[in-house]
């Protein structure tokens, strides 16, 4: 039944009983013709656009839990594209732009809200960073600009630009970036992928890869083997252990990434500030929870417990750059496993197993780039080749040293 | 008396001599010391405490404590002191209070968005998601703003906080969480056997549940609960090594078994003292943790059951024993646990008329025949089947129930009363226990998800662990501490547990074991209460096909709000069950995050704020440079001159002089910001080799090399120069900005690549001050300064170090440059910095010897095309983009050698180090700006601007760039693109503008 107001009301007389199930509980088929492994936001994308776009047939995404609850569900939800490197801001870019349309492309309220994102600059250096940026960015075509510490604080009032420890010397300020609601996501490309025909499989972990004579030929999960010749790993934070199943290895590192949530408070944070130099990052919440991103952790881990003073600092962060937010309360807070590669950019392309390939390296800022990063993995999958926007990403350039590199400039995890 | 609903006497927490005075929505109230907010409204007969997120509707009252999910207020305490979305539970009493009600409006009472609830059918969990992004603006321009305004609880603070926060660090041998009876009793036992303890209860006082129970409750070796009690905590604030601490919650606890306890310190005293901090955070690191959290009760499943007036036994009984408050004067009580009935019994005796007690079980236990025989109404079978009053309870709806269970409607009735208290039995508090790594499984006898295995320094205890009786708790106590102690070393004496005269309780009904009941009307049928989730939304869930707990929890968004659904779990998790046809033992519960209650953001920054938020750090010579006029900024933590501006001067002329100085004359610069290291040991020179680009081997001692230092990728870490002090001894010179990175980097590669050499590297930059003199005077004036060293550039060439004096301090001499000037620098000891640079002053005053700042050296070094890192360099620029293959040795292996032989790293597309004249000699590039062929967007970009200036000893702007080798010639002209700024044409040339052949340095 189609998402609408119509619907909403007419069900409303009957006490919502009407609703199907959003996507079908499907159990995994003995083959299919593409496989995606990993039910979070970047591998349901991709299999809908498998589906819609490239109209391939027999396609599942095999989640080892119920989907959407990795770093998809845990993430802080900021979608921006105002990177530095052509190839990033190309990349980041084309997810911006399905942002902005997506809800009613996949009939359900994925909450896009292009309420603009400031990127605080505190030294004169952090300055100059940021101000590359926004050259790089609008010499690309996309949109950011430069504010002055004053314009910044207009368009951000809670925000202290002078009484700090280090003061605000000026913000870069992308209008179209914003905020999404990450479990709609994945359940919205469930949806449509499951109406299209995609086997959503839940519960149904991948604990081999069958390799033979270099080229992939199947699966073992949890609810048995699975005939395929075409598969892609989208597992986030737990690549490196799929690719160890494969035989090879990926420069991946994964550490716990954590965020936070205050009492919900009635509006009072217009948009998403950032700062590097007191390093933090929030929004508030359509229900009023104001959400805060830390750091990642100083140790390599698997575990999604992150440890304490990496919180501290969030919120000492806080507390600094928005001193009215000193007595709110912080409500809860998790950790998700980020997969970190050496240039900070994603590893999107095929593996050195022919028919296997790879959507993962995202680490601490993929969410952004769901749908994009969805559109074009099943671009490549469908022509067998990777997309020309993908081609700088592929896992070859840490062997070729043509890197992607967004760590330097990139002070703050997001 | 304050209040129609206070008793004339009892209220153990009560000091009924210091009346005070407090306000809700405007209205003036009076209650005592020792109330709590929420207690004493209800002794005013205040019911209607607030609105439901979503729905709106009334709510009152429901808990005592911590769980409390609809009393949430908005508190204010003078200027600053504002906390939206207070719990009333929890907020003690203080004169000036001035409470107000939240998301309601106009008021409480006439709420507009008490309209949601009549369309109640239509906003089902999650509707949000089906509606609304139709045209695709709609959502961000129109319904969103919309649902923002109605969303939320509380209004933020419009003011910044006055108060204070502090941190405290301790260890301890048992860390003990809940000071009710199970925790006191371990306590005295771990405190007896000579463990050093830390008992934290998040209440006023210490006694847990047991110290709320009444005339019903239990006696104790003879005594009333409360004298046992009186007595446990007298013989612990008696003991040495025991720390027990009052309003102090347990918030987290990390699987290493860090524990972050709260302690409020100040809200609850009747003026704010200055002297203490509002609230201080324990970080406690103990060797062992006992949990004795207790447990929470559960509300009811029928319909309307959120009606205010409806509230849990326990709490009611908590109210009467705490502050002599009744619930109401005509009660109800729906019995689905025993304890109610306890509850039932004492409220009887304290004057209020006890009408019902019903019963779902058909055969009631002890507890209901004790109750019925001191003379109360009790019927067995019978269960609520609705609530009616408006807003606040008038009357209950109650039924026979037949043996199916199903509310027979021919004998309903109903009755009037204010006031309805429910137990549908008793949720063990194992939050913390999950939180730290423990794990639980569902008991089906206990109705609950109690602890099975966890870490072995932990052990919970009493009601957390599933204890329904004192006796069975304190049994629990000295078992779970017994095992702790012997872990730690400790050989408690044993000590029999005391006669306790308390019923056997019979087994309760949890609520969801009464489907009839919560199908009757799901919509109207409340699980989360602040999250205003129904039966029906969960029911709603699972068809949609979000039965996987965490996949409910984030549909509905039950036990999401701000009581993290303590009242609501695992009701909601059975429901679900139900609704799915499973068994609950296969649902595991969502995990238990931090904080167990709410933790105010100061609290967990302490003092980390403004000037404390990081270390300043200043050098040796900041009072010198303050004297002299200069301008600081921020570089890292470092505090450096900008500039020494004179008075009327502004900054660009104060740069343009400074640098003429340097250039003519003779300069200062503090660089004792310059990341120094020492480095000593047998195989100092072969580490330095492998991290060095340069060869350091066959540096003389004496002499000093400049270098890089590379990532394993080939590109520039950080530069700095390497000075030989000694065959085995090195002193390392570095960037200010680079050197915690670099020491993380050198003691990576000593301690983890290559542990066999024998290496120490020592940060010393904070044991030294560093001036540096430049200039072509500066042989000139250190002449006059300097004893025992031959100054003259023979003996003493550039790149090359002595040791002398000045005056009476030791100074260790460096012949480098960053100006492209004769030049030298001057380690000092800290502490005789100003003197050196005084003498320097007194000696040469017809030199003038200026102080500059870093923008002169910034200007003077680009002048000379020298390299800065984080501005040339960015992480991915390599010797080679920079034009330094002269300092990559050819003769031994280094760090990032390799990667620098891979293909790409000769492409024709990477960027090369150029000098950029603008062709209109003042305009200035802007950094960051992008080199261009075009100034379009949609050009490819072909390089960038890194640094850039108005060079006072050329007359004119300069500027280096990176821009694609294969268009780095010489004469190329190329625009730099920066966006909302005029474009500006520039030509190539090489970066070094002034004295390329070095003539001055070598002076
Ligand atoms: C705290 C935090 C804050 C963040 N903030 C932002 C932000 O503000 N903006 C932004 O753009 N990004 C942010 N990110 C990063 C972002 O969340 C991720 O990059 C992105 O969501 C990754 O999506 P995914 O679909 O690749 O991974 P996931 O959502 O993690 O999905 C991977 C899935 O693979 C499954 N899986 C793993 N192993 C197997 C197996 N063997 N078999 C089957 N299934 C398996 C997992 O269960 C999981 O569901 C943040 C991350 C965190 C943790």
């Amino acid at each position: 039944m189609r998402f609408s107001l119509a619907n909403v009301l007419r069900q409303g007389f009957s006490g919502q009983t009407g609703w199907p199930l959003q996507w079908r509980k499907a159990e995994p088929a003995r083959s299919y013709d593409v496989v995606v492994v990993g039910g979070g936001g970047h591998g349901l994308a991709t299999a809908y656009y498998l589906a819609r776009n490239h109209l391939v047939r027999r396609v599942a995404v095999l989640e080892k839990g119920p989907i959407g609850l990795g770093n998809t569900g845990r993430n802080t939800t900021i979608c921006r594209s105002n990177y530095l490197r052509p190839e990033s801001i190309a990349l980041y870019d084309h997810a911006l732009r399905l942002w902005h349309g997506l809800s009613e492309e996949l009939d359900y309220n994925v909450m896009f809200s292009p309420r603009g994102v400031l990127m605080l600059a505190h030294t004169r250096h952090e300055a100059e960073v940021l101000e590359r940026h926004v050259h790089a960015d609008r010499l690309a075509g996309v949109d950011n600009e430069w504010l002055s510490p004053a314009q910044a604080k207009a368009f951000c009032p809670p925000l202290e630009i002078r009484s700090l420890r280090f003061p605000v010397l000026g913000a870069a300020l992308q209008r179209r970036g914003g905020t999404a609601r990450h479990d709609a996501v994945a359940w919205a490309y469930a949806r449509a992928a499951s109406a299209r025909g995609v086997d959503v499989c839940e519960g149904c972990e991948v604990t081999g890869i069958r390799v033979a004579g270099g080229r992939l030929v199947g699966l073992e999960t949890r609810k048995g083997p699975i005939a395929t010749e075409t598969a892609v790993l989208v597992a986030a934070g737990h690549s490196s252990v799929l690719a160890k199943m494969a035989g090879f290895e990926l420069p991946i590192v994964s550490y716990p990434l954590q965020a936070l949530v205050s009492e919900p408070l009635k509006p009072c944070f217009p948009c998403v500030a950032m700062s590097g130099t007191i390093h933090a990052y929030v929004s508030q919440s359509d229900k009023g929870e104001l959400v805060i991103g830390a750091g990642t952790d100083r140790y390599p881990s698997y575990g999604q417990k992150g440890s304490a003073p990496v919180i501290e600092d969030a919120v000492e962060a806080i507390a600094e750059l928005f001193p009215i937010f000193r007595r709110v309360r912080m409500l809860r807070q998790w950790a998700g496993i980020v997969d970190v590669t050496p240039d900070r950019s994603p590893i999107l392309g095929e593996s050195p197993v022919r028919g296997l390939w790879l959507n993962c390296g995202w680490g601490t800022g993929g969410f952004k780039a769901t749908p994009g990063s969805g559109h074009l993995t099943a671009w490549s999958l469908a022509h067998g080749k990777p997309h020309p926007l993908l081609v700088p990403f592929g896992l070859e350039r840490f062997s070729t040293g043509r890197l992607v590199d967004e760590a330097a400039a990139a002070a703050v995890e997001h | 008396m304050s209040g129609p609903f206070r008793l004339a006497e009892g209220g153990t927490r009560l000091d009924r001599g210091r009346p005070i005075g407090f306000s809700l929505d405007g209205k003036r109230f009076t209650g005592f010391a020792g109330d709590t907010l929420a207690s004493a409204l209800l002794a005013s007969g205040v019911r209607l405490v607030g609105r439901s997120f979503k729905r709106h509707r009334p709510r009152g009252l429901l808990t005592a404590g911590p769980e409390e999910p609809n009393a949430l207020l908005r508190v204010e305490r003078g200027p600053g002191r504002v906390d939206p979305n207070s719990r009333a539970t929890l907020v003690e009493l203080v004169p000036g209070l001035a409470a107000s009600t939240q998301n309601a409006w106009p008021s409480v009472r006439f709420d507009a968005g008490a309209i949601f609830d009549r369309f109640a059918g239509h906003l089902a969990a999650g509707f949000y998601y089906k509606t609304f992004f139709r045209p695709g603006w709609a959502w961000h321009r129109l319904f969103e703003p919309a649902i923002r305004r109605v969303a939320g609880l509380g209004r933020a603070p419009e003011a910044p906080d006055p108060d204070r926060y502090l941190h405290r660090h301790v260890h301890c041998d048992l860390l003990i969480v809940g000071g009710g009876p199970a925790g006191l009793r371990a306590a005295r036992r771990a405190a007896r056997a000579g463990a050093r303890v830390i008992l934290a209860d998040e209440r006023p006082a210490p006694g847990g549940g047991l110290a709320d129970t009444g005339t019903a409750g239990p006696r104790i070796a003879g005594e009333t609960a409360a004298a046992w009690l009186a007595g446990l905590v007298a013989e612990l604030d008696r003991a040495g090594e025991v720390v027990r601490l009052d309003r102090t919650t347990a918030q987290a606890l990390h699987p290493s078994g860090y524990a972050l306890l709260l302690e409020r310190v100040s809200d609850h005293l009747r003026e704010p003292d200055p002297r203490l901090p509002r609230e201080r955070l324990w970080k406690v690191r103990p060797r062992a943790v006992l949990l004795a959290t207790g447990a929470i009760e559960r509300p009811l499943l029928f319909p309307d059951n959120d009606r205010p007036g409806i509230l849990l036994a326990g709490a009611a009984r908590a109210f009467l024993a705490r502050q002599a408050v009744l619930p109401g004067r005509d009660l109800v009580v729906a019995a689905f646990d025993d304890s109610a009935y306890a509850a039932a019994l004492e409220l009887a005796r304290a004057g209020a008329r006890v009408h019902a007690i019903v019963d779902p079980r058909p055969e009631p236990g002890w507890a209901a025949r004790t109750a019925a025989e001191a003379g109360l109404r009790v019927l067995a079978g019978w269960a609520p089947v609705g609530s009616e009053g408006g807003p606040g309870l008038r009357a209950v709806r109650l039924a026979p129930l037949d043996a199916k269970g199903r509310p027979e409607a021919r004998g309903e009735r109903t009755i009037p009363c204010d006031a309805l208290l429910v137990s549908g039995g008793w949720t063990p508090a194992v939050q913390l226990w999950a939180q730290a790594g423990g794990a639980v499984a569902w008991d089906e006898a206990a109705a609950a998800f109690l602890p099975t295995r966890g870490p072995s320094w932990l052990a919970v205890a009493g009601a957390a662990a599933g204890a329904r009786t004192l006796g069975e708790a304190l049994a629990q106590a000295d078992r779970a501490v017994d095992r702790l102690l012997a872990g730690l070393g400790f050989t408690p004496e044993a000590e029999p547990l005391p006669p306790i005269e308390e019923p056997e309780p019979a087994r309760a009904l949890p609520p969801w074991a009464t489907p009839e009941l919560w199908r009757r009307d799901p919509k109207a049928t409340f699980v989360d209460f602040q999250n205003d989730v129904s039966v029906a939304d969960l029911e709603g869930a699972v068809r949609e096909g979000f039965s996987a707990p965490e996949h409910a929890k984030r549909w509905t968004t039950a036990g999401m709000a701000t009581d993290q659904g303590k009242t609501a779990q695992p009701t909601a998790l059975a429901l679900l069950a139900a609704s799915s046809v499973r068994p609950l033992e296969e649902l595991a519960p969502t995990t238990m995050r931090p904080p167990w209650t709410p933790t105010s953001f100061g609290a967990l920054a302490g003092v980390h704020r403004s000037d404390l938020f990081r270390p300043i750090r200043t050098t040796p010579l900041h009072g010198w440079a303050a004297a002299k006029g200069a301008i600081f900024e921020d570089v890292g933590h470092w505090k450096r001159p900008t500039a020494f501006p004179r008075p009327g001067e502004s900054l660009e002329a104060a740069v343009a002089r400074e640098c003429r100085a340097v250039r003519t004359g003779v300069g200062l610069l503090d660089a004792s910001t310059l990341g120094a290291f020492d480095v000593q040991g047998e195989d100092a020179a072969s580490f330095l080799e492998r991290i060095w680009t340069i060869d350091v081997a066959d540096l003389p001692v004496g002499r000093c090399r400049y270098g890089l230092v590379l990532k394993d990728d080939g590109t520039v870490l950080d530069d700095g120069v390497v000075c030989r002090l000694a065959p085995n001894r090195f002193l390392l010179s570095t960037t200010t900005g680079g050197a915690a990175r670099l020491h993380a980097w050198l003691e990576r590669w000593a301690q983890t690549e290559w542990p066999e050499l024998e290496v120490w590297i020592t940060p010393v930059t904070e044991g030294r001050a560093v001036i540096a003199v430049q200039g072509p005077q500066s042989r000139l004036l250190l002449r006059r300064a300097v004893s025992g060293v031959d100054l003259s550039a023979k003996a003493f060439p550039h790149m090359a170090w002595r040791e002398g004096w000045i005056g009476g301090v030791p100074v260790r001499i460096f012949r480098v440059s960053f100006t492209g000037e004769l030049g030298f620098e001057l380690h000092v000891p800290a502490s005789r910095a100003e003197e050196v640079v005084e003498t320097l002053e007194r000696l040469a005053p017809d030199l003038e010897p200026t102080p500059y700042g870093i923008e002169a050296m910034h200007l003077l070094r680009l002048e000379k095309g020298y390299i800065l890192v984080g501005h040339e360099t960015d992480g991915t620029i390599t010797p080679r983009d920079l034009g330094l293959e002269r300092l990559l040795s050819s003769k031994k292996d280094f760090v990032g050698k390799r990667s620098l032989e891979l293909p790409e790293h000769r492409s024709a597309d990477r960027p090369r180090l150029v000098g950029l004249l603008p062709v209109d000699p003042t305009a200035l590039p802007s950094v960051g700006g992008q080199l261009v062929e075009r100034a379009e967007p949609g050009t490819p970009s072909l390089g960038r601007v890194s640094s850039a200036g108005r060079s006072p000893t050329l007359g004119r702007t300069i500027a280096l760039g990176l821009v694609r080798a294969d268009r780095a010639r010489p004469g190329t002209r190329l625009l730099v693109y920066a966006a909302d700024r005029p474009a500006i044409e520039v030509e190539l040339c090489s970066p070094c503008f002034l004295d390329p052949e070095g003539a001055r340095l070598r002076g």
